[in-house]
């Protein structure tokens, strides 16, 4: 299942600092795994290097805010709904509140819809039920490319 | 067709996993993205899998000690558990692992003590299969053909 919002929602956004440096090429994009499930991020890690990119994983909402707050950038962040401390949920309308602009895609288990919708409306541009696959990542960079 | 008969032992050992329910598609997801240069990412990640989801089984066997019952928090781990388990492919655990929720989210804790029970079980039967798989993985020595790969 694919939940999207299109670019539109980006224009209301401000850019983060050193946006303007992010070029279109895949093996320059910057990419934040926010998941609290060691497995999860070895999955998705992986993922991800196979298409020449390699992540940042943290375990938790409050350390991708705090990351972000502190000036780093990401280009992707894969963000899971369900975390300790600080949950999706609640980060991705912190970083959106921040005014970061990265693409944030939701990852979750299977959901219910209003959760899900709930988790849509906090600023993500895209879910995907969890664990991501080749497929999936491949649409999500294809979206990166369109993005900048 | 693998010339090796320990790798065709391998081949039929991983095939009975698919066969028999203990595996899904999402195993196979893993060992695509294992290649020379992550030779044991698979088992890796189910040895991950064990070591982190002993600590969710823990929480859950404190969690079903006290009563009455919190249906939202065993739900909440057991949600944890779940997600874990599909993320390696744990076909038969995932399965216990929705029944549990199902008996949670209808505060029938009978049913979610049965089903933690034969979760339990699950889950140690595919731990055994998968370690004697990785066993003879690694008797068997680097595959000749992808033949734990699509081609």
């Amino acid at each position: 299942m694919v939940l999207g919002k299109g670019a539109s929602s980006s224009l209301s956004r401000k850019m983060v600092d050193g946006a303007e440096d992010m070029v279109s090429n895949c093996n320059d994009f910057t990419v934040l795994v926010v998941d609290d499930d060691p497995v999860i991020r070895k999955l998705h890690d992986m993922h991800l290097k196979k298409f020449g990119l390699s992540a940042q994983v943290v375990e938790n909402g409050k350390t991708a805010v705090d990351l972000c707050h502190f000036g780093a950038t990401f280009n992707l962040i894969l963000m899971d709904k369900e975390m300790p401390i600080m949950d999706g949920v609640e980060a991705t309308k912190e970083l959106r509140a921040m005014g970061v602009n990265s693409l944030i895609v939701g990852v979750t288990s299977r959901d219910s819809q209003y959760e899900t919708q709930a988790f849509m409306e906090a600023g993500l541009d895209f879910c995907f039920e969890k664990p991501l696959t080749a497929d999936k990542i491949s649409f999500i960079l294809q979206e990166l490319n369109k993005k900048n | 067709m693998e010339r090796n008969p320990m790798r065709r032992q391998l081949a039929i050992m991983r095939q009975s996993l698919f066969d028999q329910g203990y595996l899904d598609e999402q195993f196979i997801q893993l060992e695509e993205l294992q290649d020379d240069a992550n030779p044991n990412f698979v088992e890796e990640v189910v040895t991950l899998y064990y070591r982190d989801s002993a600590r969710i089984i823990l929480n859950l066997e404190q969690a079903l000690e006290r009563k009455p019952f919190d249906f939202n928090k065993l739900d909440g781990l057991m949600h944890q558990f779940k997600g874990s388990s599909s993320s390696i492919g744990a076909k038969k655990v995932k399965a216990e692992c929705t029944l549990f929720r199902e008996y949670c989210k209808s505060g029938n804790g009978e049913g979610c003590t049965r089903a933690f029970q034969q979760l339990k079980r699950e889950y140690a039967t595919l731990k055994r299969k998968l370690e004697a798989y990785f066993q003879l993985a690694r008797q068997a020595g680097p595959a000749e053909t992808a033949c734990c790969r699509k081609e």
